[in-house]
């Protein structure tokens, strides 16, 4: 199963890095990542493989949803499938 | 990889638009329920909707965490209950209501639909049975809804049904009347029901319906409303292919997650209900994307030609967007429920008889519309007859649910809370239409309907 996270908020240091790092705890591969400054707000969006997680869905999304909140970053963590159901035909 | 654009677009529509899905809900044939004792086939419903139902919440919930959409209602809808009433030995079938509400409890739901009768042409014993213990069920359950068909283009008006469906609203009325007669809030009359409707108070489980189907219906004026006011001035053609794009992939989120329900909980798919559902959050409101497209206030000349071109943009964009599409699929209206509405009424902009007109071009009808106290049960009846008129000779769905809110004037308001609102007392005309309700027999079906 693939997922998206997106990360959105104002830019500090180690946004990325305070991310991946729990991904790569939890033996979630990242598959490609984009990262740009809309207006002085920091937007990245990542594909991931969570097919060999250490951690069930909810918690990991979870984990890392408080990942960000610390970082004062707004992390959602969806299935892919939301996104190409709603933006491909 | 995707675009990010469109990413963050998507969680955008969820996070500041209100975008969700109203309700996953699971229709459940109770055909295998009937018995002739009315305690055996009350303990049948409930051990069949746990049965079926047992892991739609958990389900919906894991859907709803990884998908990352918000999934407000969980619900149920059964076989009309009527169907069910007519071999028991018992006049009483409030049993049947009671265990409803027993199951729906037990399995975690919001709301449980189908304490209905069709009554279209004629009564049954069990038709009887079943209507005339509505008031005392609603009063006596929480999350219990309860309609009854009195009309198909098909069939034409069943007017003893319309004048009874007057008494019957006073009744529940009355005996809810320490909470704002919110019996009046679970009770639908209908022409043309839709039989895979997810939406309350009106859905039940059609007896043409699977063993067990999953209905989806999304919500969506706020994504709407926002898009709209992005585009700015535009003409009404490039509004329209705006409003398609987005009822679009608004639909798409909710054919995703009826696939989902289906594919887990080992049930058929049953239909995505297209409707842009309202709620009483700020920016979530029809009426607001009625304004959008420039009225000063819903309720003002303009309005039934918006939401007729919402209603028709959002089935356009829907219907490619999902595989099987029903239930009542159109742009809601229920005053309570919508913000924007509840302002419109307040100030007197709008009023029963243009939201009758309004009705005319979109889905339900007269909707969560609260009514003094003392409108006599003749004035409702008369009500609900203009509106089942509109559906029966346009083809189409209406419906009423309307709340003459006890002990309360014109004015007022009544305080719902939650998804039902608040619903600001709404008059009605002074003349009566007593001689009128008092006829009776059947309005015949319209000529159209003869397409054989």
């Amino acid at each position: 199963m693939r997922a998206i996270i997106t990360v959105v908020g104002s830019d500090t240091v180690g946004i990325i890095s305070g991310i991946s790092k729990i991904l790569a705890e939890n033996n979630v591969n990242i598959m490609d990542i984009s990262q740009s400054i809309l207006q002085d707000l920091f937007a990245m969006v990542m594909l991931v493989d969570i097919s060999k997680s250490s951690k069930p869905f909810a918690e990991l999304a979870s984990v890392i949803t408080d990942a960000g909140n610390q970082m004062n970053v707004k992390v959602h963590v969806m299935h892919e499938d939301i996104f190409t159901s709603m933006h491909r035909i | 990889m995707l675009n990010t654009f469109d990413i963050l677009e998507t969680i955008k529509m969820i996070d500041e638009e209100h975008l969700d899905i109203r309700t996953i809900t699971m229709g459940i044939s109770l055909r295998s329920c009937a018995s002739e004792s009315v305690a055996r086939t009350a303990e049948k419903i409930y051990d069949k909707i746990c049965f079926r139902a047992e892991k739609l919440v958990s389900t919906a919930n894991a859907i709803a965490s990884e998908y990352g959409i918000p999934i407000i209602n969980k619900r149920v809808s059964v076989t009309p209950i009527s169907l069910l009433c007519d071999c028991v030995d018992s006049e009483d079938v409030i049993p049947l209501a009671l265990s409803l509400q027993r199951a729906a409890e037990a399995v975690g739901i919001d709301f449980i639909g189908g304490y209905s009768a069709m009554v279209h042409k004629g009564y049954t014993l069990g038709d009887r049975r079943l209507i005339s213990s509505i008031p005392e069920a609603l009063s006596r359950t929480g999350c219990v809804c309860s309609s009854v068909n009195v009309a198909t283009t098909r069939a034409g008006i069943n007017m003893d049904a319309v004048a009874q469906m007057g008494e019957i609203i006073k009744k529940t009325a009355y005996l809810t009347r320490e909470n704002d007669s919110i019996g009046c809030a679970k009770f639908v009359v209908f022409s043309n029901a839709p039989e895979d409707n997810p939406f309350m108070a009106g859905a039940f489980h059609g007896v043409g319906e699977a063993e067990c189907a999953i209905n989806v219906g999304v919500s969506g004026p706020g994504v709407v409303l926002a898009a709209i006011e992005r585009a700015g001035d535009c003409s009404f053609t490039e509004l329209s292919e705006l409003i398609k794009k987005t009822a679009f992939k608004i639909t798409r989120m909710g054919q995703l997650a009826a696939a989902e329900a289906t594919r887990r909980l080992d049930a058929e798919f049953g239909i995505v209900d297209l409707s842009l559902a309202p709620t009483p959050a700020a920016r979530d409101s029809v009426a607001r994307v009625l304004e959008a497209m420039g009225l000063e206030s819903v309720g003002t000349h303009g309005s039934t030609a918006a939401l007729a071109m919402l209603n028709d943009a959002v089935k356009k964009g829907g219907v490619m967007a999902s595989s099987h599409v029903g239930g009542l699929s159109g742009a809601f209206i229920p005053v309570s429920e919508d913000a924007g509405m509840i302002q419109a009424a307040q100030s007197g902009i709008l009023t029963i008889d243009k939201l009758e007109a309004m009705t005319a071009v979109c889905s339900v009808g007269l909707d969560m519309i609260a009514v003094p106290g003392d409108t006599s049960a003749a004035t409702l009846s008369a009500i609900i007859a203009d509106e089942i008129a509109i559906g029966t000779i346009n083809n189409k769905t209406t419906a009423v649910r309307i709340i003459p809110v006890y002990g309360k004037k014109e004015g007022e308001s009544a305080h719902y809370g939650g998804l039902l609102g608040d619903a600001p007392i709404m008059p009605v005309h002074g003349q009566g239409s007593e001689k009128f309700i008092a006829r009776g027999g059947r309005i015949p079906a319209p000529i159209h309907s003869q397409r054989n």
